[in-house]
């Protein structure tokens, strides 16, 4: 578990290398992401340590997000001074963005996974 | 235990991350377990409990956010580690992406497009300050990410991380909500959606549910990431001239 412990950090770290050296715009952890996927594509299966540690963290991925929420206490005062157009913009931008993003997505995606399923 | 004393303990505790790292996992276990016990209904959203508590916590008790993330910071790391991981849901769905990656290319482009300009056009509207409108514009992508967007269109970084945060909340409590409402069914639309509008806190929640959603969601966010850190620059100054 160790061994996968440590191909999951030097996936972010070599993610993290990458985007420093090449300046794309993307996240460290993301081009790791993409490493890590390339991994499981050449090994052809998830390995079953691998699964324990990505489980573990991400069946409380929720959790990490609470250190960097807390930081709302920080722009309360930003955020007050503005919570109409705040308000307005994050609820109704967001969920008109769900809304959207989710009706195109079924709409496509209705066909072609009908006809995967038919030839399987 | 006489006043001096406790104060003295109070004094020792809160300078050692201990106290506060601690205090990040009681917070979001008291939200988990709220949320549990409501049938994982996506309101009670359990990061939204634990950074309330925690909120209140850090105000009452005048202790400065550094001083908190002295501790939360060990939490925080992991949120790089868990990124990586989603590379798995990702791998066992990779087929049913591959087949799909027209539709993937359109939802991404129309939702990402939808996220940032809306948010725009709805905080210019309604009489926003510019450096509001300007740390608004990224607030679907995840916080690293966003945060560089803002300071390229000339916004405030930290406020961004802010609103980043909320809309992750607003949209794991109630996209799902949302999602019945409109009739999207399919697991795969929907953790996409999620994904791409609310970012890693939509992920998390997508993955609780559904493995497919989940899969999917982590790939919206990804995506998105990319789409809006190349476009949102570029259409700003287009406009902005």
């Amino acid at each position: 578990m160790l061994g996968w412990l440590t191909v999951v950090f030097s996936c972010q770290l070599a993610g993290e290398t990458l985007v420093a050296a090449t300046g794309m715009p993307l996240p460290g952890p993301v081009a790791g992401m993409v490493m890590m996927l390339v991994i499981l594509a050449v090994r052809g299966k998830v390995p079953e340590e691998l699964s324990t540690v990505s489980g573990a963290l991400l069946s409380n991925l929720s959790l990490l997000f609470v250190p960097a929420g807390t930081g709302i206490i920080t722009h309360l005062v930003l955020i007050r001074n503005d919570l109409l157009p705040v308000g307005l913009a994050l609820v109704a931008s967001t969920l008109g963005a769900v809304a959207v993003t989710g009706l195109l997505m079924q709409a496509m995606t209705a066909h072609t996974d009908k006809a995967a399923a038919t030839d399987e | 235990m006489n006043d001096q004393s406790l104060r003295d303990v109070w004094v020792y505790l809160s300078a050692t991350p201990l106290l506060h790292l601690t205090l990040v996992l009681i917070a979001y276990q008291i939200g988990d377990r709220i949320y549990r016990a409501a049938n994982r209904n996506a309101i009670l959203n359990p990061v939204m409990i634990a950074v309330v508590l925690l909120v209140g916590f850090l105000y009452v008790t005048e202790t400065p956010y550094d001083t908190f993330f002295e501790g939360a910071q060990f939490v925080h790391f992991l949120l790089g580690p868990a990124t990586v991981c989603l590379a798995i849901p990702l791998y066992r769905q990779f087929a049913r992406v591959r087949r799909n990656a027209a539709a993937i290319a359109a939802s991404l482009f129309c939702g990402s497009a939808f996220a940032a300009g809306s948010a725009i056009a709805i905080a210019w509207i309604t009489g926003a300050s510019r450096d509001m409108i300007l740390s608004l514009a990224p607030k679907s992508v995840t916080a690293p990410i966003a945060m560089g967007i803002t300071e390229q269109l000339g916004g405030l970084p930290s406020l961004t991380a802010v609103l980043v945060i909320m809309t992750g909340i607003i949209g794991a409590a109630l996209g799902p909500m949302v999602l019945n409402l409109v009739g999207v069914k399919d697991w795969a639309a929907r953790g996409f959606a999620m994904g791409t509008a609310a970012h890693g806190i939509g992920t998390a929640r997508a993955l609780q549910v559904n493995d497919l959603a989940g899969a999917f969601a982590g790939l919206a966010m990804g995506l998105n990431a990319l789409a809006t850190a190349i476009f949102l620059p570029l259409v700003w100054r287009f406009f902005a001239g």
